[in-house]
């Protein structure tokens, strides 16, 4: 009998891939678009901002700046680190990027206090743009998003809907990147299209 | 509803927040020379009082650090707010001189 073999990348599901027609026909680019951003590299890391040996290692081996101030992010390339804590960072990088930024990370913090962990597995992405997505988002936030308070380049650790996610604005449009546990995924998702529906045209007749 | 500056991330909802009861109870050097009772009253007893209060909280839902706060049991004003490991601001809390010695 032939062996039936599986592709641990090809045959991969991820949370939201079930829903992926239902959350496209839910979306109108014009006012909320709602997709997932699957699979993508997020990797913990912990280390103090004050040891300089620490903050040149991870310069050295993602080509970034750590942020330090409270609720920001930094880009390099496709690499972003997403402030989590005062001493905690969530990069995240595209599907496939972890083995080599976590060789980098273990070469460059040799024998520095510190700790990097593939946590690709532990949430994926819900990507939620257009003009209306604040406003379907605050249906569900206790944080303000006006621009005086929130804004590209800015993330944060909050509660939607009840779900514990990480939520970080990624674009002026607005454009939101909602980082969920994988067992809340279908939940949020089927949340945020309740919260769209309104913002749907009605067909033309 | 509670608004909450926490030490690291700013004001945020009561909500994303859990209280950790009394603030500045020192643990015992030696648990086992104590007696039973004495185990008891670190574990069990603790302050109640009508008006200020020093207690721990902790940003479960964001950066997920402690911190300590003053509040007001009446008003729910809150007094203060600072970090874990350090005395309350001069003349906040119930706890007055007994303070000192926790922290040492």
């Amino acid at each position: 009998m032939a062996d039936v073999l599986i592709n641990p990348v090809a045959d991969r599901l991820s949370p939201l891939e079930l829903l992926r027609v239902t959350l496209a026909a839910a979306s109108d680019p014009s006012q909320v678009a709602i997709r997932e951003l699957p699979f993508l590299c997020q990797i913990a890391l912990r280390g103090s901002p004050g040891n300089t040996l620490f903050m040149a290692a991870v310069q050295k081996a993602l080509g970034l700046d750590l942020p330090v101030k409270a609720g920001s992010v930094v880009l390099a390339g496709s690499v972003r680190a997403l402030w989590l804590g005062p001493d905690e960072w969530l990069v995240v990088a595209p599907d496939g990027a972890a083995p080599a930024l976590l060789s980098a990370l273990a070469a460059a913090l040799e024998g520095v206090h510190a700790q990097a962990v593939d946590v690709s597995a532990n949430r994926t992405v819900i990507a939620l743009e257009g003009p209306r997505a604040a406003e379907v988002l605050a249906k569900g936030l206790t944080l303000d998003l006006h621009p005086r308070a929130f804004g590209p380049g800015r993330v944060t650790q909050t509660i939607l809907a009840r779900a514990a996610v990480i939520l970080e604005q990624t674009g002026e449009a607005p454009a939101y990147r909602l980082y969920v546990r994988n067992s809340f995924a279908t939940y949020l998702a089927s949340w945020l299209m309740d919260a769209a529906a309104e913002y749907r045209l009605p067909p033309l007749c | 509803m509670l608004l909450i500056s926490c030490p690291h991330c700013g004001p945020c909802d009561e909500t994303e927040f859990h209280c950790g009861g009394e603030a500045h109870v020192a643990r015992p050097h030696d648990p086992a020379a104590l007696d039973d009772a004495a185990w008891g009253a670190f574990i069990f007893m603790r302050n109640n009082p009508k008006g200020q209060f020093n207690e721990r909280w902790v940003h479960a839902a964001g950066c997920r650090r402690w911190f300590n706060m003053v509040r007001d049991t009446v008003t729910h004003r809150i007094l203060a707010v600072y970090p874990m490991g350090s005395r309350p601001p001069a003349g906040l809390g119930h706890l007055g001189a007994a303070v000192v010695e926790d922290a040492q």
